[in-house]
This record gives structure tokens, sequence and C-alpha cells, in this order.
């Protein structure tokens, strides 16, 4: 059997912006990142994608099932589509229950309906149920939304920048919530959003997409290999290690990366088999020899495999670990010549400050 | 007949206005809401020609409007010939049918406008939502339209009620005035006062226009209250 797959290629003429896809194949399976720059065309694809423009042209094929022929689309009410909007687009005549109720009376005779008590304990709004939509704060709303969208037992979950409105508590909090429920409900996800630390968070693969086109679909760990990766703001060069949670000490968080382990700052609980810690290229030094006798907890065995002249004198290099994994280290040029840096050396990467991607 | 202050008062004009007022509202709202909906939902420049054909009577003299219906309603005209074919008998003009029919045009704007204000204010990913919740088109109409544009539908309906009755110049070249059948209130005080008959004329004035300040009280009060709690 071949994977499912969502393939296609779209148009939609808005006027003053045209979307042009160009031919895309994404796999159903696991979370996809939409990521570019604002009026780069990820809400319009998103929008195509679930049918919910009627000017859309072009053709799409959704599990061998065709959405979209030329002119002709397939509705989206009959798309099995959850979505959740960047303003979770709640009722505002309706209760939160009713809202939830919503999509579960339209459910089709065959499916069955998801536990709701269940679900809306996981989510926490059972306390919101009899509540006007209009008094909720914004993680609130994002909640019922993210609900209110699981609740239609979707075959895809499309999510609209769902935490782009919220402080950075909600922020926090939203991705925990998104992470456990894409993980329990196993479901594809299409996911937009401009903040690479969400990227980094939750994503298995990102679409990246600019002046309405989709320029290239890369694994996370290939797009954050790119040192011009689109995926590096203002803090420069990022590295994501997966590594499996241990025990906990004094605030740290201890996670096993291959041979080695690693002592992160502890934000959360966390009870996944696998984590993944966010590394600052500039936030790593590197050592001939392990020193001792240092604040830094932080020493990982590794081997250069690639030293990237930057501009302002400054280097990247790519450090290889053990297993394989991959981790960027930001230097001065100065330093690479005065420790005589190259490539198939072994040296020690010097971990300033590691976090578990919040 | 009533008798107030001691004036004989003819009451078949009032049921009369209060009956044609009646069937306009209802024509209207059934009439105007698709078209309401059709123009909220227009991005095109036809749009504009739309919008200006809805408010024309709001600037036309009443008696060009009449003018032209009668001309396009007329016994020997071609809708009421279209009509014929399907057994229709009688007559659209000097009519009862024919007040309604000049009423339906005069106050379309009355209804067409509020509604169509109404929808436009609804954000469209309110639709999106339901629609990936598997609602149909008139199934959102219903559920999340209609509901959150209650106040729009409120307003469209006092308006055009209160519209209708005031009218005069339309009813007249489409009814022609016609005592018992096609005589409404603004014409009987039109009447009452070219024979003198200043008792009645000021009775049914004062009805009026305590009617009148009545409905726009009740249209604003709708407007400040929901303009609150939906908007």
């Amino acid at each position: 059997m071949t994977q499912p797959k969502i393939e296609g290629n779209l148009q939609l003429d808005l006027g003053g912006f045209a979307l042009n896809s160009g031919d895309f194949s994404i796999p159903l399976q696991g979370v996809t990142v939409l990521f570019g720059r604002s009026g780069s065309g990820k809400s319009t694809l998103l929008r195509a994608i679930s049918g919910l423009d009627k000017r859309t042209r072009g053709h799409l094929t959704v599990d061998e099932q065709i959405w979209q022929n030329g002119h002709k689309t397939l509705p989206t009410q009959h798309r099995d589509i959850g979505f959740v909007f960047q303003d979770a687009a709640l009722f505002p005549h309706l209760t939160v229950r009713q809202n939830l109720e919503y999509g579960i009376k339209r459910l089709p005779k065959t499916s069955r309906p998801a536990d709701f008590d269940e679900l809306v304990q996981r989510v926490g709004i059972a306390e919101l149920l009899d509540r006007e939509v209009t008094y909720l704060s914004g993680g609130e709303r994002q909640r019922v939304a993210i609900a209110r969208a699981l609740l239609t037992r979707p075959k895809l979950l499309c999510m609209d920048e769902p935490l782009s409105a919220l402080d950075w508590r909600a922020k926090a909090e939203l991705l925990v919530l998104i992470e456990e429920v894409i993980e329990q409900t196993n479901l594809p996800v299409l996911y937009i959003t401009h903040a690479p630390a969400e990227v980094e968070r939750l994503a298995d693969r990102v679409l990246f997409m600019k002046a309405g086109q989709v320029e290239r679909m890369e694994t996370l760990q290939q797009a954050l290999a790119r040192p011009d990766s689109p995926l590096f703001d203002e803090q420069g060069a990022v590295s994501v290690l997966l590594g499996q949670p241990k025990e906990q000490a004094d605030g740290l968080q201890k996670v096993q990366v291959g041979e080695q382990s690693l002592w992160v700052s502890q934000y959360l609980v966390v009870n996944k088999p696998e984590v993944r810690v966010r590394i600052l290229a500039r936030d790593v030094s590197i050592g001939l020899a392990d020193p001792q006798n240092l604040s830094i907890i932080n020493h990982l065995q590794v081997e250069i495999s690639e030293l990237i002249p930057q501009d302002e004198h400054r280097m990247l290099v790519r450090l290889r670990l053990a297993d394989g994994q991959h981790l960027f280290a930001e230097i001065t040029q100065n330093s690479a010549k005065r420790l005589n840096l190259q490539a198939g050396l072994l040296v020690f990467a010097l971990i300033k400050t590691a976090a578990m991607t919040e | 007949m009533l008798e107030i202050f001691g004036t004989q008062i003819n009451l078949d004009p009032i049921w009369l206005t209060l009956e044609v007022a009646a069937m306009t509202t209802v024509v209207l709202l059934v009439l105007g809401t698709p078209l309401a909906w059709w123009m909220s939902q227009m991005r095109s420049s036809n749009k504009v020609l739309l919008e200006a054909l809805v408010a024309l009577p709001l600037v036309l003299p009443p008696t060009v409007l009449g003018f032209y219906m009668l001309i396009i309603f007329n016994p020997n005209g071609m809708v009421t010939e279209f009509l014929q074919l399907f057994g229709f008998e009688g007559q659209l003009t000097f009519s009862k049918a024919g007040l309604v029919i000049g009423s339906v045009f005069y106050s379309l704007p009355f209804a067409v406008q509020p509604l169509m204000h109404a929808f436009e204010s609804i954000p469209s990913r309110l639709l999106d939502a339901a629609a990936t919740m598997r609602a149909s088109f008139l199934d959102r109409f219903f559920t999340i339209v209609m509901p959150l544009s209650q106040r729009g539908f409120l307003v469209a309906a006092t308006l055009t009620f209160a519209h209708t009755v005031g009218e005069f110049g339309v009813v007249l070249m489409m009814g022609g005035n016609i005592p018992g059948q096609t005589r409404m209130v603004s014409i009987d005080i039109f009447d009452h006062v070219e024979s003198m008959e200043y008792d009645q004329a000021h009775i049914l004035s004062a009805m009026m226009l305590i009617f009148s300040l009545a409905v726009l009280m009740l249209v604003y009060g709708l407007n400040r209250r929901f303009g609150v709690k939906v908007g």
C-alpha cells in the first residue's frame, strides 16, 4: 500500500495576490508546517486545500479522493477536515457547549462520535461548557476551537496560526496541548506559522512558501541543516536534538542523546518518550579537550563535519554527534584559526544553554 | 365607523393600510433576503449598479415610480398577459394586488439595505468554520447567518412596515384611491383636507404621527440594545 498523500497544484487569484502553488505532494501523516513570510501564500494555500475559496482552480487529490479538478470542487462540508482559525472563529450566538455540538450534530451517520467528556477534560474546557463564548480569554477560545475541530472527527486537521493572537504564557500552554492532541489522535496536520520556535517544536516536515509558490518541502532536520535556513531568525542558527527524557534533579532535566546526555532547564513535566532540545548555535562553544572546572555542564564529544564562514568574521561549525545528529556552533573565524579547526577533528561542544523546545 | 371626540372616522382605510403593509413586509422579507445576501457577497463592480437600483425609490419621485409601474403592470401589459396564460383573472393595477406590488418596489431599500449590512457584518470565518463542520449552505444560512442578523431582520421588517404605511404617491398611482378598495390612510387624509374636513384629518394625522414616532423609537432602541451585544 502506498502512503496516503495530499497531491495537487492549485491556483487562486485574489486580485492583488495570486497563489500558483506548483506541484506539491504532502504525506498524510505527522505535522507539516507551512512556513513563509506574511504574504507568501500559506493561508491562501490552506484555504484552497480546504475548499474555502470558490475561486480556487487546479487539481487536488487527498488520499486518492478528488477534491479539486479544474473548476469542479468538492464542497468543504464534504472534505472531512477540521479547521482551527487564527482567531478561533467561535459562533458568538452559541455557548461553548453549543459550539462543540454544532459539529457533532452534523457528523455522518457512519462515523462514531468522539468521547465528548474525555476530550473536554483533556483540552481543559470542562468548566467552561455553559459559558458564552464572548467572555472567554484568547487561550480558552483556542482550546474550544481545537476541541470543536476534533469533535468533527476529521481526517485532516488544518491549523492557521492558532497561537499568533495569544500572549506568551497561553502560547506555551497551548503548544503543549496541541502537541499532546496531535500525538494522541495521530491525525495528519497542516499547520501554519511564521514562528520558528513552533516549527522546531511541532514539525515533522516543513513546506516553505514564497511569493504564492511552494518553494520546497523538507524534513525538519533537513530544513535545520541548511546554514541559511529560513527557520533561523535574528537569533541565528538553531539545532534541534532528539533525545529521551530521563531523571530530573535541581530543576534540570536529563535528556539522553545517543550515548551521551544533556542537562536542560526544566519548564514542564514531560511524559513523552521523545523530546526535542533546542540549542542556539551562538550558545555552543568548542574546546579541543574536555575542560574541567567549568560552570557549563553540557560537554558533548562531537566531530567537526563542516566549517561555514559567515559575514562579520563569524564561523558556523557543523558538528556531528556520535548518533549522527548534527549541531551548529557559532564561533569567530579567529578562534577557528587559532584552534586550527578542520573537518574530521574530534572536539568537545560546550553548550551554555539548552532548552526543551517550548 | 368609529367615533373619536365626536368625529366619525372611517376605519376601512386604516385596516387596508395595515393589511397592505403587512403583506408588503412579508413579501419583501422573503424576496429581499436572498437579494440582500447575494449583494452582500458580491465583489464585482456590478454591486454598485445593483445598490443604486435598490436605492432608487429613495430619491425618485413616487409618482415617477408609480407611473412606470402603471405602464408595466397595466391590464393590457405584458406582465398581466403573461399571468393570464396561467389562468390569472383580474388586474394588477387599481387593486389591492397593485397596492402591494407598488409598495414592494417603493419599500425595497428599507428591507434590503439593513439586511445587506447585517449580512456584511458577519465575519466570513464563521461561515468557513461551519462549512468545515459539514454544514451545507442553507444549513449555514439558517444556523449562523439568520441568528446573527436578527437585528437586521427586525429593523428591515419594522422600517418596511412603517414606510409602507406612510406612502402616498405610489399607492395613489397604482391603487387609484377607490373608496373601500384602495384608499389608504395617507390618501384618506388628503381627501379630508380637500373636503375641508379638518377634524378627521387632524385625528388621522395625529394617529400617523404617533405611530411613526413609536416605530422609529423602536428601531433606534433596537439599534442601541443589540448594537452593543452583537456588534
